[in-house]
């Protein structure tokens, strides 16, 4: 009795689908894609081995050389004091090596950058699909909660928080809590809305109706589906939480001297920017290649993701 | 009778490098006479028809002759189809919800029609115009009408006024790409009307695309039947109702579901072919048997009541009547009861009410036993598992993202972890007649009808006391249809689960439910056993609703359309 239904048998379409593979294949098509996604591999590989890298250069971002600047801290030399010795030149004032400091700051930056996303998707993802699933009255207090964050002069507090938090506790921490917890209201409202059209799909229905607990239901049939928008908002936020990082460790309430920071090598670098352009332009490429390469590749996925896409 | 208007010739229409979409189609359009091109979903029929206006997407490949008064359309500039488009030829589509625009008013959508080819009216001149297109399209009061926005009206008063915005540039040719889908069976008998009268009143050659071979009854003068991108037949209407030649037109008449008892002396070869090709089963039409249904009356009273509905009412906002009041149902196992309806007459709303989805304000719901009002947490979660649910749309009823054998199996997921599912995941496939090696594929993969398949076998995992099909097989194909709804018998027969059958298709229902309950603004205006409400209406309303239900049978249509007339009016 099979042979009725099997007679037409319905092929996928290749190229078509949101699975794993057929979005990888769809962004290696992509050849900006495909250069962020080297581009940020290779931020990685240099924030992960960040030490192995200051040994082959046979330097570290903390030994001081005074022996390379001049008589007002400028680098001795051209292109602030590049040499054999020190590939980026040398930070003025102290001396110390910038190529040590870029490839050092890689894992300030991408690490807090990192860590506040995941955190503010973990808090963003459940507050989102738990107020959209659940309605009621604990959708409008957690919406109003939103919207008061949403109106919130975030960098003020940011600022303000940074500053009266006792010194012992720890900075890249603190930093973290403060960006990610700036960052969850915008994807819950993402998150929240995806889950109201979803609610109502009838495989949603259908779960609840054969009798599947409101936490399977998120589990099995929300989650799998919002997959695609979380990994989307993941890789955009990333580099704007990168920039928010170093916006405070420019405002110098970031991460505490003498770690090294991208944001605070370009606050310094201000005010050396006549003598010594070299120091701005350094941290300033690395910060703006890596949120760059973020972007694009966010902007790709979320086109690879959509089914309906492709044809650009 | 006059020449042809529109000759189409060897028409072949192919998307990219694919196969053809569309292989040596040939159709003439005459003024004053009606050509249905009717098939499956996937036929090709849309897609003939657009491409002769050139509406189709710039990846399609066109070649053949379409020659619109003697010019050829197929392959000329975009400036020459601009003139043909709307003056020569309009064009309704399927869904008038969605074909105006949100935000301007009706009046000005279809001004904008009418300025869209050249014309010496002014302002004044213009409104006029509106108003007499509007009222040439049935509407009564146009003024009105003009100055509502699209969310205002209904999906009858939208397809009129898409009707007018088609009229706007005298055409002398209508192409209809299934005008009354969306729309319930008594306004459809109106907008057919309508069509009709426009093409014998005005001389306009219409082309009608539609998937309904009552339609096709009602209003076609000729037929041309497609098939996968293949013209099967081409034919008078009354020759290809009585004499069909291929063996698709039979598969396809003898698949659609008699609204009207057939008298036993009717040679209806077809259906009595499908009755012999199945003898294990019972008769295609239960009503029609009827000492065997007063046999299986006496049986049914004593099995137990799966569900009972006391008094119910629900209602979504606070404000405002509830959508529906009064519901009184009772429903035994191994029973169907029909629910029919117009859209919005709160069906679907009863339908949820028994799974406890919605908020019952009034009355009692008892679920097996449990009563589903007062139930809570756990024990709303046991009577739910009593309790399976087929929805109406297959593309929206399977989680995308996960695999068939997975939507089937997760019942037993959430109330039986200890059971052996890709036992029963394989069971159940076999029970819907499917190939039990599919468990690992997706939704994607699988045709509207084999996805409806997958939502039955996932209703019936847990074995539940009371299935709930709503409109289980309004988005398939009439053949598919047919087959879902065999399937639907057998498994009752199979497994005895009561079954409430939500249906806008009162020849669906004649075919699966021992009793039927009509439903008209949120109350059962009549309720009885099938064969006494389809067959010996005692309510205006329901002689009204089956009159309007076109039957693929030409002579018995017009007869039919002539009683409809007549009960409209009384209706209304």
């Amino acid at each position: 009795m099979t042979a009725n239904v099997v007679d037409r048998p319905v092929r996928p379409t290749p190229g078509s689908g949101t699975g794993f593979r057929a979005v990888v294949g769809r962004i290696r098509r992509d050849r900006w894609a495909v250069t962020a996604a080297v581009v940020i591999a290779v931020f990685v590989v240099v924030a992960l081995a960040a030490p192995l890298i200051a040994r082959i250069s046979g330097q570290d971002p903390y030994g001081y050389n005074v022996g390379a600047l001049n008589d007002f801290g400028a680098p001795r030399g051209s292109l602030g004091g590049m040499s054999a010795e020190h590939w980026f030149g040398v930070e003025p004032l102290t001396g110390r090596d910038l190529f040590a400091i870029v490839t050092y700051g890689a894992r300030t930056s991408l690490g807090i950058g990192l860590a506040a996303t995941v955190f503010s998707l973990v808090i963003g993802v459940l507050v989102g699909v738990t107020t959209g699933f659940f309605g009621g009255w604990y959708d409008r207090v957690l919406s109003r909660v939103v919207d008061v964050m949403f109106g919130f002069p975030s960098l003020v507090f940011m600022i303000a928080l940074t500053a009266i938090v006792p010194t012992s506790f720890p900075k890249p921490v603190l930093v973290v809590l403060v960006i990610g917890f700036f960052g969850w209201p915008a994807v819950a409202r993402v998150i929240r809305g995806q889950t109201l059209s979803l609610r109502e799909r009838n495989y949603v229905v259908a779960s609840t109706a054969m009798g599947a607990g409101r936490w399977h239901v998120i589990r099995t049939q929300l989650l799998p589906n919002l997959a695609a928008t979380i990994t989307v908002y993941a890789t955009i936020s990333i580099p704007s939480m990168i920039g928010a990082e170093a916006a405070l460790s420019f405002l110098a309430v970031g991460v505490t001297p003498p770690t090294p920071s991208w944001g605070r090598s370009i606050g310094d670098a201000v005010g050396w920017v006549q003598t010594d352009p070299m120091y701005l332009v350094f941290p300033g490429a690395a910060l703006f290649l890596v949120t760059l390469a973020f972007n694009v590749l966010g902007d790709a996925l979320r086109d690879a993701l959509d089914p309906r896409g492709g044809s650009r | 009778m006059t020449d042809p208007i529109l000759q189409v010739r060897g028409l072949r229409v192919a998307f990219g490098d694919a196969e053809p979409v569309v292989r040596d189609v040939s159709f003439d359009l005459t003024p004053g006479r009606v050509l249905a091109l009717v098939g499956e979903s996937g036929s090709g029929k849309s897609v003939s028809a657009m491409s002769v206006l050139g509406l189709l997407p710039p990846q399609a490949r066109v070649t053949g002759s379409a020659r619109f008064r003697g010019e050829e359309l197929v392959g000329a500039p975009v400036e020459e189809l601009r003139q043909v488009r709307g003056a020569g030829i309009g064009v309704v589509f399927q869904e008038p919800m969605n074909s105006f625009t949100p935000v301007l008013s009706i009046g000005t959508q279809i001004a904008e029609a009418v300025r869209a080819h050249p014309t010496t009216l002014d302002r004044a001149g213009v409104s006029a115009r509106v108003d007499e297109l509007l009222r040439s399209a049935g509407i009564a009061d146009p003024a009105r009408i003009r100055k509502a926005f699209p969310h205002e009206l209904s999906g009858g008063q939208l397809q009129r006024a898409m009707i007018a915005m088609a009229l706007a540039g005298d055409p002398v040719a209508l192409i209809a790409d299934e005008p009354t889908t969306a729309l319930d069976v008594t306004v459809q008998a109106g907008i057919l009307d309508l069509l009709r009268n426009l093409c014998r009143d005005r001389g306009l050659a219409v082309l009608l695309i539609t998937h309904d071979m009552g339609v096709v009854a009602d209003v076609a003068d000729e037929v041309l039947v497609m098939r996968r991108g293949d013209p099967v037949e081409h034919g008078s209407v009354v020759d290809l109702f009585a004499r069909p030649q291929a063996e698709y037109t039979r598969a396809l008449l003898a698949a659609v579901p008699a609204l009207e008892v057939r008298p036993a002396s009717a040679s209806d070869g077809a259906s009595a072919e499908t009755r012999a090709e199945r003898p294990d089963s019972r008769p295609t039409s239960r009503a029609t048997s009827s000492s065997a249904s007063v046999a299986d009356d006496a049986g049914r009273a004593s099995r137990p009541v799966v569900a009972r509905l006391r008094d119910v009412g629900v209602r979504y906002s606070r404000r405002g009547d509830p959508t529906v009041s009064g519901i009184d149902l009772e429903l035994h196992a191994g029973e169907t009861l029909g629910l029919v309806g117009e859209s919005g007459s709160g069906k679907t709303t009863i339908g949820r009410a028994l799974a406890g989805l919605v908020p019952v304000v009034e009355g009692t719901v008892d679920v097996d036993g449990q009563d589903l009002r007062t139930a809570r947490g756990r024990r709303l979660r046991d009577i739910r598992k009593r309790v399976g649910i087929v929805f109406q749309d297959p593309a929206s009823s399977l989680n995308p993202r996960q695999s068939i054998g997975w939507s089937i199996a997760e019942p037993l997921l959430v109330h039986e972890p200890s059971a052996d599912r890709p036992a029963r995941v394989r069971e159940l496939l076999e029970a819907v007649q499917l190939d039990p090696s599919w468990a690992e594929r997706f939704p994607h993969q699988l045709s509207g009808g084999q996805r409806q398949r997958v939502a039955v076998a996932r209703a019936l995992a847990l074995r539940p006391a009371l299935l709930i099909a709503d409109e289980p097989t309004s988005a398939l194909d009439v053949t598919v249809q047919a087959a879902v709804l065999d399937l639907l018998r057998d498994l009752q027969d199979e497994f005895g689960f009561g079954c409430l059958l939500v249906s806008h298709d009162l020849a669906v229902v004649r075919q699966l439910a021992d009793r039927v309950a009509v439903l008209h603004h949120g109350r059962i205006v009549e309720h009885g056993t099938t064969q006494a409400v389809l067959d010996d209406p005692q309510e205006d309303y329901t002689r009204m609703l089956l009159a309007a239900a076109p039957v693929a049978d030409p002579a018995r249509q017009a007869e039919r359309r002539r009683a409809w007339r007549e009960w409209e009016g009384v209706v209304a």
